[in-house]
């Protein structure tokens, strides 16, 4: 058993190939053959993945999820952020570069909106619940953009380490709702074409639910979704500890 | 050969992410701005490029296709990586901030979409027909 152990840890990424293999082929056939194809098997292949990491991390306690049994750390290095950047990328290939340019500015007024609406709706829900102070407010306002965002903003502002965690769960969440719903949402909101997958992107920017969002939408949009996403948590960071922080100030 | 389309596909993501990084730093911001952003823009740049020039064989946008195909396995990888019990544990507060904001975000995508096809009627004909 331990040898077994070993040997498993020692070819991680193997397991992860295999494992996610496995995933895939599970939700295929049940897609398929016993929900009659009314949820794509990539949303449900989605829905499994995080049902394994809540399991890997009752089991541990860990922060990664199913990644911290240790036979399973190779997910860590499958689904890390080398490995999902270097695939996104690799979907550029088959974009349509002229719509993307013409896109570009909507994609681009569509960040601000999305990170305005969802920092002051945030903001908002913060208040209600009684965390009226100013830092506190645009912690978790930030966190419900990202939850690198919420972080980021809390520790630039000094907020309370409970605070924090809270922003991070609020983005964990939003991250996880996006990538369940939007499959179901798509149709109600328009998504079947390049340019409002790119306002979509701009709109909603938690890379997370995005690319698994619109991997279970449709796999054709995801380069321009994420084209528009990759700015959202960077510009985020940059207003939610600044711009934002001081018009709440004052208000 | 594949790995002239892997390693120009890793070249792309390097130097994407490097100009990400150092637009953060630039703005004084501990977070990458874009830099999947640039670097989908400099593959597209430079795959258009030797294109063009007859520079790229079938088995080199191979080495770059097979990436994009693993790109569904590696996000369910990473959602089974995410850190779901902490989600569960925020709270209510975290699931109405989590939540709330982004449904209206979603609700504002269609008027976005509206508003920006009718100032450019034109350009959404070419939008729709791909």
């Amino acid at each position: 058993m331990e040898l077994l152990l070993k040997f498993l840890s020692k070819n991680g990424l193997l397991l992860a190939f295999a494992g996610t293999a496995f995933i895939i082929l599970f939700s295929q056939f049940f897609a398929k053959n016993i929900l009659k194809n009314k949820i794509p098997a990539t949303a449900l292949a989605v829905i499994i993945g995080l049902i394994l990491a809540y399991i890997g991390g009752y089991i541990t306690g860990g922060k990664n999820g199913i990644a911290d049994i240790p036979a399973f750390a190779g997910f860590n290095l499958m689904g890390g952020s080398m490995l999902r950047d270097f695939t996104i990328v690799a979907t550029a290939m088959g974009v349509n570069y002229s719509i993307m340019r013409q896109a570009g500015w909507v994609g681009f007024c569509a960040l601000f909106v999305g990170i305005t609406t969802t920092f002051i709706a945030g903001a908002i829900m913060a208040y209600l619940w009684g965390y009226t102070d100013v830092v506190s407010m645009t912690t978790i306002g930030a966190g419900a953009c990202t939850y690198i965002v919420g972080p980021v903003t809390g520790a630039a502002l000094g907020a309370s380490s409970d605070v924090i965690s809270l922003s991070i769960a609020a983005g964990v969440i939003k991250a996880i709702g996006v990538a369940i719903g939007t499959p179901f949402l798509a149709k109600y909101i328009g998504l079947d074409n390049p340019r409002t997958a790119m306002i979509f992107g701009g709109m909603i920017g938690t890379n997370t639910g995005v690319m698994a969002g619109l991997a279970a939408t449709d796999p054709k949009l995801i380069p321009y979704g994420a084209l528009t996403a990759t700015f959202y948590t960077g510009l985020g960071c940059l207003l939610c500890p600044s711009v934002f922080y001081l018009i709440l100030q004052h208000l | 050969m594949t790995i002239y389309g892997v390693g120009l596909l890793a070249a792309c993501c390097i130097v994407g992410q490097l100009l990400g990084e150092a637009l953060g730093q630039l703005l004084g911001i501990e977070a990458n701005v874009g830099g999947v952003g640039f670097a989908m823009i400099l593959l597209m740049l430079s795959t258009n490029w030797l294109d063009v020039r007859k520079q790229l064989p079938a088995e080199t946008s191979q080495g770059i296709s097979f990436w994009s195909q693993m790109y569904i396995p590696v996000i369910i990888a990473m959602a089974a990586t995410q850190n779901v019990s902490a989600a569960i544990k925020g709270g209510l507060l975290a699931l109405l901030a989590g939540l709330i904001p982004t449904a209206l975000a979603f609700a504002m995508i269609p008027l976005l979409a509206y508003f920006f096809t009718h100032q450019q009627p034109k350009q959404q004909e070419g939008g729709k027909a791909i």
